[in-house]
């Protein structure tokens, strides 16, 4: 039930603003998250956004993970 | 959830790492909804080592509602003056008088909403009737609700009425730990939850308790990092609570949310399927706002109602048994036909299980 679900703003008016999710637009409040404009995603629950989502940290996190599948598989041709 | 094609590579390290770093029984429990059956979905379990079990505790807003509050929601359904809102989950949650569907088929008013901005706009829009709005979920919902009771103030519509049932996650962690029962090595902390209310509600965990804790993301990748992160902390004695969904958690959380949460709301004892009443685990309506409360408005007493004979969510959501320990489970309580809510909610241990099948560990 705590499901977030990330979009993009697309038009900010007032406290609410136009949140495309994968083509379906909706009305969201921007109320916790005023600080998000136009192109920015965020992370939106039950009509509100509660987070803006840094892309730059999402990538990192996959690039750090794909590092590390880098070493094992290198450690398991090594050792084959 | 299907793995992204660059994943498998990655997910395969995380597991290699974490069958190395487990050095003996290890039981770790995710209390989130959202973290169950994204660990089912992906086959998280049947990839973790014998010795690390993962177990589901009370991380689902509709699992943890007892029969009486769904009770007090259909006797209010009943009435024929209210329109009764709520989240489409608890719609086919048995009370002992019936779920709000069964109302709802026998002419009762019940509607499902998808935001509290939708609530409002229904009092608004409909003047002559009491709308009540049967206001379930955890810290990640209660912003949005508290929204929707400053809106109807502001709007100064005199027929907008909460059902106040909404939960808090550390409260009942502690209560879980407390009570001694579960033997739990580590939390896989919620993510959503903790986007509103941040790290430090948790730090009683490992500073009370010596347990670690890590609030993690729902990808598969974010789940095999948490759990990574949880048995580095333990490979290193070390018991702290870490952020793991770094892109979306900040360390003190959403403090507008949490403003306006504790604006509206004050923290109150509360009851919970299976852990029984627990202290400040609830929120209700402060003095400002109490003539909106339904429960005073209408008059409705709490029955404490027991759960169905058979049933083991309580069990269940403590972590103390699994699903197929439960008799009712696959004969008589499937999700076409749920006796207990853990079957009901798509986001429910016994629904995960059935849907995707338990592997014993």
């Amino acid at each position: 039930m705590c499901l977030g679900i990330p979009g993009k703003v697309v038009s900010k008016g007032g406290d609410f603003a136009e949140v495309d999710f994968g083509g379906v637009k909706r009305q969201v409040s921007l109320l916790f998250c005023p600080e998000a404009e136009v192109g920015d995603y965020v992370l939106v629950h039950v009509g509100f956004a509660i987070q803006r989502l840094e892309e730059e940290d999402a990538l990192q996190t996959l690039k750090l993970l794909q590092e590390l599948g880098e070493q094992y598989l290198e450690l398991e041709e090594g050792g084959a | 959830m299907n793995w992204r094609r660059e994943e498998p590579e990655a997910a395969r390290a995380l597991v290699k790492e974490i069958a190395r770093l487990v050095e003996g029984p290890l039981r770790l429990m995710e209390v989130c909804g959202t973290h169950t059956v994204s660990i089912f979905r992906a086959g998280i379990r049947a990839m973790m080592p014998p010795e690390l079990e993962l177990i589901s505790g009370p991380g689902c807003p509709v699992c943890v509602t007892p029969t009486g509050e769904i009770d007090r929601a259909v006797e209010l359904a009943r009435r024929p003056e209210v329109v009764l809102l709520t989240f489409g989950d608890l719609m086919r949650v048995p009370g002992s008088r019936g779920s709000l569907a069964q109302a709802r088929a026998e002419g009762a008013d019940v509607r499902v909403i998808l935001s509290p901005l939708d609530a409002v706009a229904v009092a608004e829009g409909e003047p002559r009737k009491k709308v009540v709005f049967f206001a379930v979920g955890f810290e990640t919902t209660s912003p949005a609700i508290a929204w929707a009771v400053k809106e109807a103030r502001r709007r100064a519509l005199e027929n907008f009425y909460l059902l106040p049932c909404q939960r808090l996650i550390p409260p009942a962690i502690r209560a879980l730990l407390s009570a001694g029962r579960t033997g739990v090595d580590g939390f896989i902390l919620p993510g959503h939850v903790s986007v509103i209310i941040g790290r430090a509600p948790y730090l009683f965990i490992a500073r009370e308790f010596g347990l670690p804790g890590v609030i993690t993301g729902f990808e598969p990748l974010d789940i095999l990092e948490g759990i990574l992160m949880l048995l580095r902390q333990k490979r290193e004695g070390r018991a702290a609570i870490e952020i793991q969904y770094r892109r979306a958690v900040k360390e003190e959380g959403n403090p507008l949310a949490l403003g306006l949460m504790e604006e509206v709301f004050r923290p109150a004892d509360a009851r919970w399927r299976g852990l029984g009443s627990i202290p400040s685990s609830g929120l209700l309506l402060r003095d400002g706002f109490s003539e909106m409360d339904a429960v005073q408005a209408f008059d409705l007493p709490y029955e404490e109602v027991k759960d169905p004979l058979g049933c083991l969510c309580g069990e269940i959501l403590q972590g103390l048994k699994r699903p197929p320990d439960c008799p009712l489970f696959g004969r008589g309580c499937t999700p076409e036909a749920p006796i207990g809510p853990c079957m009901v909610s798509s986001e429910g241990t016994c629904a995960a299980y059935y849907k995707y099948g338990g592997v014993s560990t």
